[in-house]
Parts: structure tokens; sequence; C-alpha cells
């Protein structure tokens, strides 16, 4: 930490002026998609949110530190993220367990830590965090990793997300173990291990049933089958289906989306927004949408594929298709294919850390190809 | 695997493998983006027909059905609790444009209290936009008054429900407690899914504690409603069944809840309730073989029904500042001095840890003094009781003798014999609301005090609590315990109110085992000693309970008490005539019966009644005479049929 900082501030003192201007990285393919996602997410969310001004500009404000995120984060050359990873790693599992003691004391569900001014969920930063620990684990180590090695890659990505799934908020635990587990299958673990974690999972699954209480289990059901609850979740989905259905080959038309305005569509803003959209937009808003994702995605891949050493490539590529198993999540939950998951649509739902987290992870993408040929090989 | 860890960072190798799982990675994100797309065309192109004419001209909602409560059966399965019809005044928020204007218009026709407008609001806005929320219950006539100004009140409506009834009124309100409308804090403490058709909750007694057995749970249909709300196509309407079924709606019936069975002789319950009267007071019957509550009255009572139908606001402060607390239940959570009633349980204290034996005898000249000190404790008979042994003790009441029989037993075993026979924290009752009393000893003391001056014990703390007087605490529910045990000798049982559930279906029930508590180990010959005394109590010429219960058919063992509401000076006299009637003793009772083989423990206890024997025995008596008298299960039907 202290080598770091002495080189970060040994290093402007030279040119200040003309190295941050000469240097200035920003990934223009990633920035303009960026920028047509935002949009495309104003647009939808001053329908959503009742044609009210004020949350949209709160929303455009959280964009707007999103952006900024992702150019401080693109010009930090990726070998510091490295330095750092197991420090945040630590700072923010850290976090979680105060968070977990605080939860414990005021005897309810607790997700925010306040620090005052700023109220923020660690578990967020996890997403961003457990990846980087376990790229960072395997940077020196030979690929594919071992049986050993990938036992303490276990520990390292279960421990956060059984934390998270304490608070519980089982949606971003999920995505914690899909953002570290993405690094290992990226890092080479053979695909027949792969299986068998699979075919294990299958086969305790019956035990860990045995062993939970009735209300658990009624929990689970409901989760897996929503129409058994139409009171509840399954409420939610009846509705959003009927948006989407409704929506047909190019909408109702901008404002227009009876489902969304009369009020049937619930969680219209944040988790349910995609259907406001295709309700709106129809097929063809759907699939513009699920294209610059796909663009995203296929942008995130191919500067993994160019990236130069192991930690950056496992942590590009692990960044990437993170962001994809989001879309698909929220968007198989809302046109019914997925069971009910508290995943917001990335960067469309309205609400301030996604936003500021997301942005920041494609400035680590920029990061990684603009300071590619700075790096000794 | 071992070879491999041994083998060279090789970066191409390394390369190579990477990007053949990123090409992986990609061909799968296309493929599941493919879903998604299909999953779009399936609904936006395949079933576009079907979802647009769900959205544009109708929409499907989800009506919740309420699960009939389960009834409240005592043990002869007589009804204490039961469901009647009436009309309730409901209303659906997303309905209601201007929701204050419209609550202020059914407060001028007098429809809604005034009061409760800030409560209904809150209400209101905590349900869901298409639940019926229920207001209030109405009479006869204000469904009227509503019925023909109904147009002025869109999201308004009058809808048949059911009320909670308890025929038996307040003679059962303390033991199986009412229903209310759920509140906000209420809403804390269940699943509101299954509460979304529901307008009432359990408040106390049997009807909360058992809240999830009686309640049920909640159905729902599925009906079609045009965009002003309207049903258009409502499957559990038999004429549009089949084309509710057509539509794919559905509707899944309510599972009504379990009925329950209580240990309460209801018989009983009214005898107790009379034989109490006008008095403030409480009454507890134990079955001293299982633990089961026989009866459990508190007075003055109130009238559930009332309470369940909706009371108003200021009503409901009417009743709570009744100075004679009506609402408040004597029976768990009154807490009395114990008073002489304690007396047995310390006779067999003393002969049990051996520091007194059965013909040991002490000389009461009226009064008892610790050794180097002046202050008198008086014996509640000035002239005194001459030598006494334990057994004219226990049925002279004698004070002079446990005063000395504490001190020689001392506080911390009197206390320890007196938390076997369940005195001090709360018995366990499966109701709740429950209070303990207090059994004060040294540690008791050290912890419940602040300042170290009040932590320390006095000896003539230990004097007065061998008289049951000072610290000493009691509910009259803990009273019947330890009588019961009592009774048994030594074998305790939880008391208990619910001794079985009944499914609504097939009226099959499943009864519930009694639960036995740790036990009290006493030698036989001491029981018998104790025993003989409280028989005596009633039946010899000196006893303190004769006159109460002369002529009974049967055998009562039992012990009077008198606790003392004020402190009397060194040298005063108590006067009952000259005292505030709220400051007057109060009058306490506990006793078993036949003494032969006891089928009863009793507990009375009447506020400022005056002494044991004149105001809480013949309450006692009429208790067990009625027990005695009836028949295994007779005639409550005809008290019914007759009241109501």
């Amino acid at each position: 930490m202290s080598l770091a900082s002495i080189e970060w501030g040994a290093k402007p003192r030279k040119a200040l002026g003309s190295q941050l201007l000469g240097k200035l990285v920003v990934d223009v393919p990633l920035l303009l998609t960026l920028l047509a996602v935002a949009v495309i997410g104003l647009v939808v969310l001053y329908s959503a949110a009742g044609e009210d001004p004020s949350r949209v500009v709160r929303q455009a404000m959280r964009a707007a530190l999103g952006f900024a995120a992702f150019f401080v984060m693109a010009q930090i050359p990726p070998r510091y993220l490295r330095i750092w990873s197991p420090w945040l790693y630590c700072a923010v599992l850290g976090l979680l367990f105060a968070v977990a003691v605080e939860g414990e004391i005021s005897q309810g569900a607790q997700r925010w830590l306040d620090l005052g001014i700023v109220r923020f969920q660690p578990s967020e930063l996890m997403k961003l965090a457990a990846p980087m620990m376990v790229a960072w684990f395997l940077h020196d180590r030979t690929l594919p990793p071992t049986l050993p090695q990938l036992v303490v890659v276990l520990l390292m990505i279960t421990v956060p997300a059984i934390l998270i799934a304490e608070q519980p908020d089982l949606g971003t635990a999920l995505l914690v173990v899909a953002a570290g587990g993405l690094v290992v299958v990226l890092a080479g673990m053979s695909l027949r291990l792969m299986l068998g974690v699979a075919v294990l999972g299958v086969a305790l699954a019956p035990l860990l049933w045995m062993t939970m209480h009735d209300y658990q289990r009624q929990r689970l059901l409901t989760f897996l089958n929503p129409e058994s609850d139409p009171l509840g979740a399954g409420y939610n989905i009846i509705q959003s289906k009927i948006a989407i259905g409704s929506g047909h080959l190019f909408g109702k038309g901008w404002l227009n989306g009876t489902q969304a305005h009369l009020e049937f569509l619930p969680e219209r803003s944040t988790d349910f927004i995609f259907a406001v959209l295709a309700e709106e937009f129809g097929l063809f808003g759907a699939v513009t949408l699920l294209v610059l994702y796909l663009v995203l995605i296929g942008r995130g891949l191919f500067i993994a594929s160019q990236a130069q050493d192991t930690f950056t490539r496992l942590l590009a590529g692990s960044l990437s298709l993170t962001f994809f198993v989001y879309v698909f999540v929220n968007a198989g939950m809302v046109s019914g294919l997925l069971p009910v998951v508290g995943v917001p649509l990335p960067l469309v739902s309205a609400g301030g850390t996604s936003m500021v987290t997301l942005m920041g992870c494609f400035g680590i993408l920029a990061a990684i190809h603009g300071h590619r040929k700075l790096l000794p090989a | 695997m071992a070879k491999r860890t041994q083998a060279l960072k090789d970066p191409w190798r390394e390369q190579r493998l990477f990007v053949s799982r990123v090409i992986g990675a990609a061909v799968v994100v296309l493929m599941l983006t493919s879903v998604l797309v299909g999953r779009l065309v399936q609904l936006q192109i395949v079933d576009y027909q079907r979802f647009s004419e769900l959205s544009q001209d109708n929409r499907l909602r989800i009506e919740p059905l309420a699960p009939t409560r389960g009834l409240i059966l005592d043990r002869n399965h007589v009804v204490i609790a039961e469901n009647l019809p009436t009309w309730q005044l409901v209303a659906i928020p997303e309905q209601i444009a201007d929701l204050d204007g419209v609550l202020r218009d059914l407060e001028a026709l007098g429809l809604l209290d005034p009061a409760e407008h800030s409560t209904l609001v809150e209400l209101i806005r905590s349900h869901r936009g298409f639940e019926r929320v229920k207001l209030r219950n109405l009479s006869e006539t204000e469904a009227s008054r509503f019925a023909v100004r109904r147009h002025r009140f869109p999201g308004i409506d009058i809808q048949e429900g059911l009320v909670r009834y308890y025929p038996f009124g307040p003679v059962s309100a303390h033991a199986v407690g009412y229903v209310g409308s759920i509140s906000s804090s209420d809403l804390d403490r269940i699943d509101r899914r299954n509460y979304a058709a529901t307008s009432y909750i359990g408040k106390t007694g049997i009807e909360r504690t058992y809240e999830h057995v009686l309640h049920g749970q909640v159905g729902y249909r599925q009906q079609v409603v045009n965009a002003q709300g309207r049903v258009l196509l409502d499957p559990a309407e038999s004429e549009s069944e089949a084309r509710g079924a057509s539509a794919g709606l559905e509707t899944k019936w309510p599972e009504p809840g379990r009925n329950v069975v209580l240990s309460l002789d209801m018989r009983l319950q009214l005898a107790a309730h009379e034989a109490l009267g006008d008095a403030r007071g409480a009454a507890v019957v134990i079955d001293p073989s299982n633990g089961d509550v026989l009866a459990l009255v508190s007075t003055p009572s109130f009238d559930p029904n009332r309470l369940a139908a909706g009371l108003s606001r200021s009503d409901y402060a009417a009743l709570m500042a009744d100075p004679d607390k009506p609402l408040f239940n004597r029976a768990l959570a009154g807490r009395y001095p114990p008073g002489s009633t304690i007396k047995p349980f310390l006779g067999l204290a003393a002969l049990e840890h051996e520091t007194k034996a059965a013909h040991d005898h002490v000389y009461c000249p009226g009064f008892y003094r610790l050794p180097g000190n002046t202050h008198r404790y008086r014996d509640w008979r000035p002239q005194g009781h001459g030598n006494v042994d334990l057994h004219d003790a226990i049925v002279q009441s004698c004070d002079v003798y446990f005063y000395d029989l504490a001190i020689g037993l001392g506080i911390d075993l009197l206390a320890d014999t007196l938390h076997s026979f369940g005195f001090g924290p709360p018995t366990g009752i499966d109701i709740n609301g429950e209070i303990g009393g207090v059994v004060p000893s040294r540690e008791w003391k050290r912890e419940q005090f602040e300042r170290p001056e009040d932590k320390v014990w006095f000896p003539g703390e230990t004097v007065i609590a061998g008289i049951g007087q000072g610290y000493t605490l009691a509910t009259p529910l803990q009273l019947a315990h330890a009588t019961a045990v009592l009774a048994a000798r030594g074998a305790r049982y939880r008391p208990r109110l619910l001794i079985g559930t009944e499914e609504t279906f097939d009226g099959g029930i499943s009864y519930r085992e009694p639960e036995p508590l740790p036990g009290v180990e006493i030698g036989e010959e001491h029981w018998k000693v104790v025993h003989d005394a409280l028989v005596a109590v009633t039946q010899s010429p000196r006893g303190t309970a004769r006159t109460p219960m002369l002529g009974t058919e049967y055998v009562v063992a039992g012990k009077t008490g008198t606790a003392q509401v004020l402190g009397i000076a060194q040298d005063a006299k108590y006067d009952a005539d000259l005292i505030d009637e709220r400051h007057r003793d109060h009058g306490l009772f506990i006793g078993y019966a036949p003494a032969e083989a006891p089928r009863i423990a009793v507990a009375v206890v009447v506020e400022n009644g005056g002494g044991g024997s004149s105001a809480a025995a013949p309450v006692a008596r009429k208790i067990m005479d009625a027990y005695f008298a009836m028949q295994p299960s007779t005639a409550v039907g005809n008290y019914v049929a007759r009241e109501h």
C-alpha cells in the first residue's frame, strides 16, 4: 500500500498537466454505448416514474456520478488494482461483518452502512472485490488451477456470499458467487471438475432440504414457483407478463403503457423497468437494449482477450460475463423465465450504488485496454 | 495434479486456454440471449392477442378470500366463541380519489368515529390498491343508511362478513380473550399475505395465543375486471364458472382455521363468575391430576362482543379509565401478598428440612420478638394462641408459630421450597399476559435494588415472609397451581387451557398430553401432617374456614389468608369500618376437594374483601358446590338458550 502511494504520488510531479491530458484513457466504444444505454434508461424511467421530472433528475445525477467513476477508474493502471485487490477484499469483508453485527443488534435486516453523508451497501462492492481477489490469487500461479487452489478460491467466494445471503439478500449473494466463479471458469478450471461440482450440487440438494425449517422450505417453494403465490410474487409476474405481451412489435408508445401508468405493474421504476420498456417500445425497443448490452459485453470480452497478464485477463472476462448474468437474470425474471430474485436491470433501473459500481467496472475495462502498452509484458 | 504444480508458467499456453474459454462463454451468452429474445417473441408476437386483451380492455385481479376462524369450545364442546354473519363497511383504496374527504363524509353520516380518522387513513394506505379494507361492522339500520347513499361513495362498499361472537360474554372474557381490528402493530407480527382478506385478529387470551391455529390459510380467486374496477368475470359466481375456467381463471378456497378445545368447563366458569359477583377479585380452578384449568375468572369483567364488533375510541377510553380496571386480568397478572395461605407450604418446608418436627411446640403470647430487639411482630389474635404445634398453627392460623418457623428455616431454604411449588416465576400457562410473583431471598434482594444499603437482607424480613407478607407476592393462578401440587402431594403439571385442536372438515380431535413439571420431593408422613391440618381448618371447631364450609357433602382441605394492604403502626388496631374500602385487607382462600381423593384445587382472591374466611372462602364454597353438583356434561346449553 505504501509502495503504491509513493509511486502514485511521484508520477504526476514530472509533468502534471501534459501527462493527464496526453494519457487520458477513454475507451470510445464503451463510452458511447454506455451513454446510449443511460439515455434509454432515463427516457423509460420518466415514463415508469409517473412522469415525475425530479426522479429523472435524481437518476441523471446518479448516472453523472457513474460516468465520473468510469473516468476515474479508467485512469488507474491495472497493476495498482492488482496490488490493492487483497486490501480491498479484506476491507469490504470487514464491512460486511460490521453490517452483520449491527443487524444482529438492531434485530432486523441490515444492508446499508451509514457513513454519515453517504449510505452504501458493502455487498455491492463485494461484486467487484470478490472477482478481483480471485484473479489476484490466480495471477502468479500456473493455470489451470489445482484442486487445493480451487478450495482456497471457494472460501474466498463463499464466505462473503454467505454473509450477504444472511442479510438477507439472496440476489446479490448469487451475483457474488457468479462473479467469483466466472474467474475460475475463465482460468481454465477443467470441464470435468465443473461437471462434478454441478453433480455434487444436485446430490446435496435433498440433504439441504431435510435440514431446513418448514418456513424456509415454503419460502424456497414460492421462490421456485411464484405462480403458487398469486397474492405476492406471483402477482408481479402475472402483471409483468401482461405488460410485455401487450407491447407487440413497436409498443404502445412512450408514456402510453397502461400497465405501468394504471399502476398494475409493481416495482415499475426498479426491478420491473424492463417490462415498461417492452410495453411502450415493444419487441423492437427490448431487442435494441439487449443488442446494446451485447455490444458492451462483446467489447469487454475483446478487451479480455487482448489483455496482457493473467490478472487483467481474468478480471476483464469476469466483469463482462457477470454483467451478462445481471441482464439475463433480470430480463428472465421479468418475462417469467426465471424465479423472482431482486436483481435490478443494469444501468437502467433506478438506484445509485449499482449504477456507480457498474460504471466503475466499465472504467476498469477501459483501463485494462488503455494502459496495456505501458505494461511490461 | 502434482506434476502440473511443478510446471513452469507458460503464458502462451495460458493465453490460448483463456481465449478458448472466452469464445465458449461468448457462445453461451449468444445462446442465452436468443432464449430471451425467443421468450419476448413468444409473449409479444405469438400471445400478443391474449395479453393485449387482458391489458387494454380487461384486467386480471386477484381477490383474496378470508378463511373462517376456528371455534373455541370448552371441554364438553360447549361453544365459547363462534362466527355470526354481519354487515361490514369496506374501502377499496385504489377507487378512492379523496380519502380524507370520503372518510369525513362517512363520519358526518355517523358511520365512522372521527377520533379514528387518522388510524383508518393509515390502515387503508397500508393495503394494496385492490384489497378490500374492512372499516367496521355495521348494524342493520346503519347498513341500510349507507346502502341508499352508496352512489355518493365510490370505493366504499358494504359486504356480508362474519363477526366473532362470544355467547358467554363477560364470563369467558379473561380466559378466552377477544379479537379486534388488525392494527399497524399487529401487521408487524403476522404474514400480511395470509391476512389479506382477514379483518380481525386475536388480541388477548386464547384468541391471541392460538391465533395461528384459529386463523387458517387465506385463499384467492382471480377475477377479470375492467379499467374502472368493475368485476366482469368472477369464477366464484356460478353462471360464469364455466367461462372462468375456460379463461384460465383460478380459484383457491381458503383453508378454515382449526377449532380449539379448552380445559375450561363453562358450568364451573359460570359458577365462579357468579360466586365472585360484584367483587373485584379472581378465582382459578385446576385439576391436580393434569394441570387442566377448569375455570379462570377475573372480575369485574367486560363484554368481549363489544370489543370484537369494534369499540369507538371514547368507549375504549372509558373502559381503560374505569377505576375497577375491568380489562385487567387479575387471575394471571394480579399480584397479591399470599398472607396465611403460604403457611402449609412453609410447614412442609420446615418438616422436610427438619428445622421443626410435627409436634414441636411454640408458645404464642400474641406477639413475636427477635432476640435483642424490642420490635413486636403481632399475631392476628391479640391474646395469643398459647402452646401450639404445626397442626394447631395451621388450623388456627397462628402467626407467631410461623414467625418462629421462618427464622428457624432461614430465608434461603424458605425461598427454595416456595420455588419448587411454582411460586416466583410465571407458571408458563399457555396464554399470554401472565406475570410472575415474588419470592424474596437474599439473592432476589441483591438483584432487585440499586443502592448498596437496600441490598442487605434483614432478619425482620424473614419473620414477615413466614406469614406471606412483606415482599412476597403471588398471582391467583400461582396459588391455584401450588394448591394443585399440594393436593397431588408433589406431582406438578404446567397449567394449561388448550387440551386439543379439532379439524374443521372431519371433526377429528387431536388431544395434547399434559406437561409434567419437576415434582416436589417431600416425605409422605410430612404431606399427611399438613393435609390433616388443612382438613381440620374446615372441619374442627377452631378451624378458620369452618363456618363457610359447614354442611358440605364432601370434605374440603383448605387454608384462609388475609393480606394487608395498609401497614399498621406498632400499637394501632386494624378496624375495617374506619378504613377506606380500597385499603381494606384482601381476602384469600386456597383449598382442594374431596380431601381424600382431590379432583379440584381452587384459589380465590377477593380484593379489599376483608378476611379470607369471610370474603374468599364462601366464594370457593360456591364453586366447589357447583362442581360436585354437576353431572359430567349437563345443562350449560340450557343456560345459553335462556340468556340469548
